[in-house]
């Protein structure tokens, strides 16, 4: 038994992305929610499932059942950091397949811009570390892009080129919060923060929710949009504390990207449009990696030069990604959301012509947690 | 991988303190110890109640050689007055176990991955005891 096609998403939205002023986490979680059941013609009644995951609220699958007045048939609250939400479609296609849920609802939110203006969380330093004061979690990172550079020659231009085609994919999104033009000598010119990372290899810290809404493939042709299959998963998980980490230059994306692209039958030549979860620019060159868009190593000239941006060789984060379109605390659901547009052919100016095949993919953690789906029209059913 | 058995290792557990307690009580003491494996040899750090290579609850403290390479390293940047910059890094030790710790001793852009150390018992950030590591052969 596969669940390759055996679930779809059928309703998607993005609700205060950028500056949510006044509102909180949960507040703009469940505008999402709202703008998801609307979008999949779907009543909040008809929802028996949820799930979401949000830092400060170690309950909060609790939260939302009671912000929504539902009483699920289950509550997944699971905490991998941003990779949850590509966890949560596998267990959403689990229980639609096995048939203990109907729909299934997958949301996140988060206020940290307009609440604190930096990463909110209720994690410390692991013992371990907290003794040498590692910047969390971006030191973290940092390590890994200083053993990519020193294993591979991976270079501080094509750090920059990360950041530069997420930006240039930006200016194409008008839902984009920064749009302003960059080049690889500002990037290289930024802030240096923790090397060799300087402020714009690092992710924004923006407001904004995300919500999508799951059901049976059966059923999911029902709905006002054209659905998006589910038809791979797989995940990875090989450390907590980047000290843990058994090779810094390769991650669980290993792993969960051959599992889904397992599951889907496909191989990397075959997807359209790839999002990945950038929290620092060395994680898409880590994840394309991984993920065997390139092979090991190569990753810094597969990005080089704009190799992954509007006219290169792979769509790589068409909204701009966690760099330049938002980036909440958790960037998984915005992966999917993105996916699903450009799979419905709904991305205006940066729609990648006939999409059919794209990959989603989340991290959590410190390079912990690789979460990867692929998801597909119909015609890849 | 061998199944599990329970053995009298287990019963020596329930009444002792966990190897967190038992490497923070020596490092108080100036002692930097790391755990191996009785059943398959392994090193292990950091602490650890069974051996995450083959699940042994045999764990013995034993003395490491000190000596280890750099495998990471990052600058986090600070303002002087915030204290000015400093190093982290991931040293791999050469009974095979990999830390973050802190080099001292040397000019934060000289310290790279390749870069040979060795440990001492010194101050973390915290102002507790903490393993720390200076350049072999002595400070440059």
């Amino acid at each position: 038994m596969s669940l390759r096609g055996k679930a779809a998403i059928v309703g998607a939205a993005l609700a205060g992305c950028g500056e949510a002023h006044g509102k909180s986490a949960m507040e703009i979680t469940v505008e999402a929610v709202h703008g998801a059941l609307a979008d999949a013609g779907v009543s909040l009644g008809d929802v028996d499932a949820i799930a979401t995951c949000q830092p400060l609220d170690m309950l909060s699958g609790l939260t939302l059942a009671q912000e929504l007045g539902l009483n699920p048939k289950f509550t997944m609250n699971n905490r991998m950091g941003g990779s949850s939400f590509l966890s949560h479609t596998l267990w959403a296609a689990m229980l639609l397949e096995l048939r203990l849920a109907d729909t299934v609802l997958i949301c996140y939110g988060s206020n940290q811009r307009t609440a604190s203006g930096k990463l909110m969380t209720a994690l410390g330093l692991p013992t371990y570390e907290a003794p040498y004061k590692p910047m969390f979690p971006l030191s973290s990172y940092a390590l890994a892009a200083d053993r990519h550079m020193t294993q591979f020659g991976t270079t501080r231009e094509q750090l920059a080129d990360v950041a530069v085609s997420a930006r240039a994919w930006a200016q194409k999104n008008p839902e984009a919060f920064i749009r302003d033009p960059l080049t690889r000598e500002d990037v290289i010119a930024s802030r240096l923060v923790s090397d060799p990372l300087r402020v714009r290899d690092c992710c924004l810290v923006t407001d904004g929710g995300g919500a999508i809404v799951m059901r049976r493939a059966e059923t999911a042709k029902d709905h006002p949009r054209p659905p998006v299959y589910l038809l791979g998963g797989g995940e990875g998980t090989t450390h907590r504390d980047i000290s843990e980490m058994p090779d810094l230059t390769v991650t669980g994306a290993a792993q969960s990207g051959a599992l889904a692209m397992g599951m889907a039958g496909v191989k990397p030549a075959d997807i359209d449009v790839v999002q990945l979860y950038d929290a620092f620019t060395i994680n898409v060159i880590l994840f394309l990696e991984d993920l065997g868009f390139c092979k090991k190593g190569e990753g810094g000239a597969f990005v080089e030069n704009g190799g992954i941006a509007p006219g290169g060789h792979l769509p790589v984060n068409t909204n701009g990604g966690g760099l330049s379109c938002v980036h909440p605390g958790m960037y998984g659901i915005f992966t999917l959301v993105e996916a699903v547009r450009q799979l419905r052919g709904d991305a205006g100016d940066r729609q990648i012509a006939g999409a059919e095949l794209a990959l989603a993919h989340g991290n959590g953690g410190v390079l912990s947690s690789q979460v990867t789906n692929i998801l597909g029209t119909e015609s890849t059913l | 991988m061998a199944a599990i058995t329970l053995d009298s290792e287990m019963t020596d557990m329930k009444n002792s303190p966990g190897p967190d307690a038992v490497f923070a009580a020596k490092l108080a003491e100036g002692v930097f110890e790391i755990q191996k494996c009785g059943a398959c040899g392994a090193h292990v750090f950091h602490p650890r109640v069974i051996c995450p290579t083959c699940g042994s609850a045999d764990l013995e403290w034993v003395a490491p050689t000190g000596r280890g390479t750099i495998y990471a390293r990052t600058v986090v940047r600070r303002k002087p007055e915030r204290g000015g910059d400093y190093n982290v890094v991931l040293v791999d030790l050469e009974e095979g176990v990999r830390m973050m710790s802190r080099v001292d001793g040397m000019a934060h852009d000289e310290i790279a991955a390749g870069l040979k150390v060795s440990a001492s018992v010194g101050e973390g950030a915290d102002g507790g005891p903490a393993v720390i590591f200076q350049p072999e052969g002595g400070v440059s």
